[in-house]
């Protein structure tokens, strides 16, 4: 392992890629609800107040608009912020301002004024949570042209994304995969990442693709593992992107495969599933072997944490849209 | 006034046997206006005079040598930002603008407030604040392409540091509360100035703004231009203390300035400007004033107001009382009068002919700024549309 390589848990690698943007551009500031003293409630922050002081990591009011708000404000005025919506289910207070201004503020300026603005959402469920803490919207957000919706699902790719979403000139919504925040792998700090919006096969395979992003994609390796004993070859294909959709990664991967299931976890009526089946219809009619089948959460509120398990696609049901895209 | 006199006197007032016979809201309504008279900082009163209130010594002293040419050009500001508004609305009315926000009678609150600015000062309007806009050296006619539906904004925000307007209401409280938690950061003396009418009182944002900028001391001004009607609800529907005592319980002034009165707006607005570029943090300033006009052009207010209280206000017109004065004082002749008359016309003739000459946008603009690093998705669409647009082009040309 050279000196650049760390085995960081998602979460460590998410600080010290804020570590680095703080360290790299004096104009980066991060925002948000307990953010300073505590670190966050995830620890995502932690100990970056202490080092670059409350000026540069800032506490705020409990207060979703205002933190975007005033992040936009901030933006217009040079800053690039890194705001922290504490949970998925609480940006709704900030919504209007995420929608209404920061998404279309560059196009009403014909251009003059660019919002260099992250907003870090820790997103999804599985760690057994209250409600509203355990939500998958980034089919609300992906819908809003001028905004752009990305999500890791591994350790370097937390890191790097990070990077390059506070890099951006657009608004970027940063979905981190909570569930998946305490899982650890390699991070190359020298290493020169591939573009923000581009997708990756993590497995080949050539009966059928698995499409996923963030939390999802860990499950769909597993799926893989378990269809391969089974004597099936899944590729998996890890998105990375919501908004812009690498749609020719997805095509490739179906031209050769036939067959096409995605999987995420906010609900699929209306998710980004449907979009991805009905483009990849257009695009690949003639190669598809059976209609594009999706996994997801149920047209329900997200349920208390005891049903949870029945709500979120899990190894057997996507096993099962698998053996139903493979009869066909 | 304490804020506890008033909570506690309120109910009882509204409690009132009148009431019953008078009706709630007129009693509502004259309790509001007395507060407002023992309230209000004036400098002019509507004949003309310069009043010496010493309550108010401290905003007067920010006026204190104003020259006669000083105030021959606010003078000058207001007329022609009235013929201005005038020709906009005018213009809707034939057609050439789909909707016009009317600022009649707000012109000493805009004027005074935005002559108060300086040049490195940020301003965030709402979509009223054509008089504002004037005194940025924001080009009028600029103010009128997302009018006529031309573009969604239409001026460089940094070019007069001012921003686009903002349609939801309130939002920009918080963009310019952000904005100068970023002027302190730099360290810079410069301020930021937020306008929001009494409407967006009631909006979360807009608390949020108070708090956020109270909390971290920002140099920002919130002048809320009080013309006592949000679209057809009246303040009574707004709230229930006077607007500029909200300021108090975040920490910060309020003062509640005679908004038509263009000198004590100039006062109060330099007063809490500097101030918050000496460091002391965010100030609310409540220009109590009269929307004489609709809401906008789509808005009809002999459904919801009398004729009479417009009357009322009219008596108090911002632009009669400062000539009244101009010329009690000898300080405008009828020369200065009839140029004044003449550059007006001449505005409101470049600013028909600007609308008329506006060029639609060109079809593909759709596409353009949706990004600024681009995105793959609407590069998709831009061609499929280009060669939609170029199917017809090949028909033609058969």
């Amino acid at each position: 392992m050279s000196q650049t390589v760390k085995n960081l848990a998602l979460a460590k690698a998410i600080n010290e890629s804020l570590r680095r943007a703080l360290e790299t551009d004096p104009k980066v500031l991060i925002m948000g609800e307990d953010v300073g003293k505590l670190g966050g409630v995830f620890r995502v922050t932690d100990g970056l107040q202490k080092d670059f002081g409350e000026d540069r990591v800032i506490d705020t009011p409990l207060a979703e608009s205002g933190i975007v708000g005033t992040a936009i404000g901030l933006a217009l005025r040079g800053y690039r912020p890194v705001v922290e919506i504490q949970f998925d289910g609480f940006v709704f207070p900030a919504y209007d301002q995420i929608v209404t201004q920061l998404a279309k503020m560059h196009a009403r300026s014909l251009g003059k004024v660019r919002l260099p603005v992250v907003i870090r959402i820790p997103y999804g469920g599985g760690i057994g949570a209250v409600e509203h803490h355990s939500e998958s919207p980034e089919a609300l957000f992906a819908h809003v042209a001028g905004l752009k919706v990305v999500s890791p699902s591994n350790a370097s790719d937390a890191y790097w994304m990070l990077q390059q979403a506070i890099q951006s000139d657009d608004p970027v919504i940063y979905f981190e995969p909570k569930r998946r925040y305490w899982d650890k792998g390699e991070v190359d700090t020298e290493a020169i990442p591939g573009p923000l919006h581009t997708a990756r096969v993590v497995r080949e395979g050539t009966d059928l693709t698995l499409a996923a992003y963030g939390p999802m994609v860990k499950l769909c390796r597993e799926v893989a593992d378990a269809a391969a004993e089974e004597g099936r070859s899944l590729e998996v294909l890890d998105l990375r992107s919501v908004s812009p959709l690498d749609f020719d990664t997805v095509q490739a991967s179906v031209e050769k495969t036939g067959r096409l299931v995605v999987v995420h976890e906010a609900p699929v009526f209306f998710g980004s599933g449907a979009e991805i089946a009905a483009r990849i219809t257009e695009r690949c009619f003639y190669h598809l072997e059976a209609p594009v089948l999706r996994v997801g959460g149920y047209h329900a509120p997200y349920p208390p944490a005891r049903l949870e398990e029945e709500y979120l696609p899990d190894l057997d049901r996507v096993l099962d849209a698998v053996d139903r895209s493979l009869a066909y | 006034m304490t804020v506890e006199s008033t909570a506690a006197r309120k109910p009882r007032r509204s409690a009132g046997g009148k009431a019953s016979t008078t009706g709630t809201k007129r009693t509502t309504r004259t309790t509001a206006k007395k507060g407002s008279e023992t309230q209000l900082v004036q400098l002019l009163t509507p004949e003309g005079k310069r009043v010496k209130n010493a309550a108010d010594a401290e905003y007067a002293s920010y006026v204190d040598g104003i020259t006669a040419d000083e105030l021959r050009a606010l003078y000058r500001d207001m007329v022609l930002t009235r013929r201005f508004d005038a020709e906009a609305t005018s213009l809707q009315r034939q057609g050439e603008l789909g909707l016009w926000a009317s600022l009649l009678g707000q012109e000493a609150a805009q004027i005074g407030s935005g002559r108060a600015t300086r040049e490195d000062d940020y301003v965030f309007p709402t979509y009223r604040e054509h008089g504002v806009a004037w005194c940025r050296g924001v080009d009028p006619t600029n103010l009128l392409g997302m009018f006529r539906g031309v573009n969604n904004g239409g001026w460089d925000p940094n070019g007069n540091n001012f921003h686009l307007y903002t349609i939801v209401i309130g939002s920009q409280a918080l963009h310019a509360t952000g904005y100068a938690m970023g002027v302190a950061k730099d360290g810079a003396d410069s301020a930021v100035i937020a306008y929001f009418g009494d409407g967006a009182s009631s909006q979360g944002d807009v608390s949020e703004a108070f708090n956020f900028a109270a909390v971290y001391n920002a140099p920002v001004v919130f002048f809320c231009q009080n013309n006592q009607w949000a679209i057809s609800e009246s303040n009574e529907k707004q709230t229930r203390v006077p607007l500029y005592q909200r300021a108090q319980g975040f920490g910060f002034p309020g003062v509640r300035v005679d908004g038509n009165d263009v000198l004590a707006s100039l006062a109060v607005t330099r007063w809490a400007l500097e101030r918050a570029r000496r460091g002391e943090g965010p100030a609310l300033i409540e220009a109590f004033t009269y929307r004489m006009g609709a809401h906008t052009t789509s808005d009809d207010p002999s459904r919801y107001r009398h004729d009479d209280e417009r009357a009322a206000w009219e008596a108090k017109d911002p632009i009669l009382r400062l000539r009244r004065h101009l010329e009690a004082d000898g300080h405008a002749d009828e020369a200065f009068f009839g140029e004044l008359e003449a550059e007006s016309e001449t505005l409101g003739r470049r600013v028909r002919e600007a609308v008329r000459a506006m060029p639609d946008p060109d079809r593909f603009a759709v596409f353009e700024n949706v990004y600024a690093d681009g995105h793959a998705l609407v590069d998709e669409e831009r061609a499929q549309f280009a060669a939609y647009q170029a199917s017809f082009a090949d028909s033609e040309g058969v």
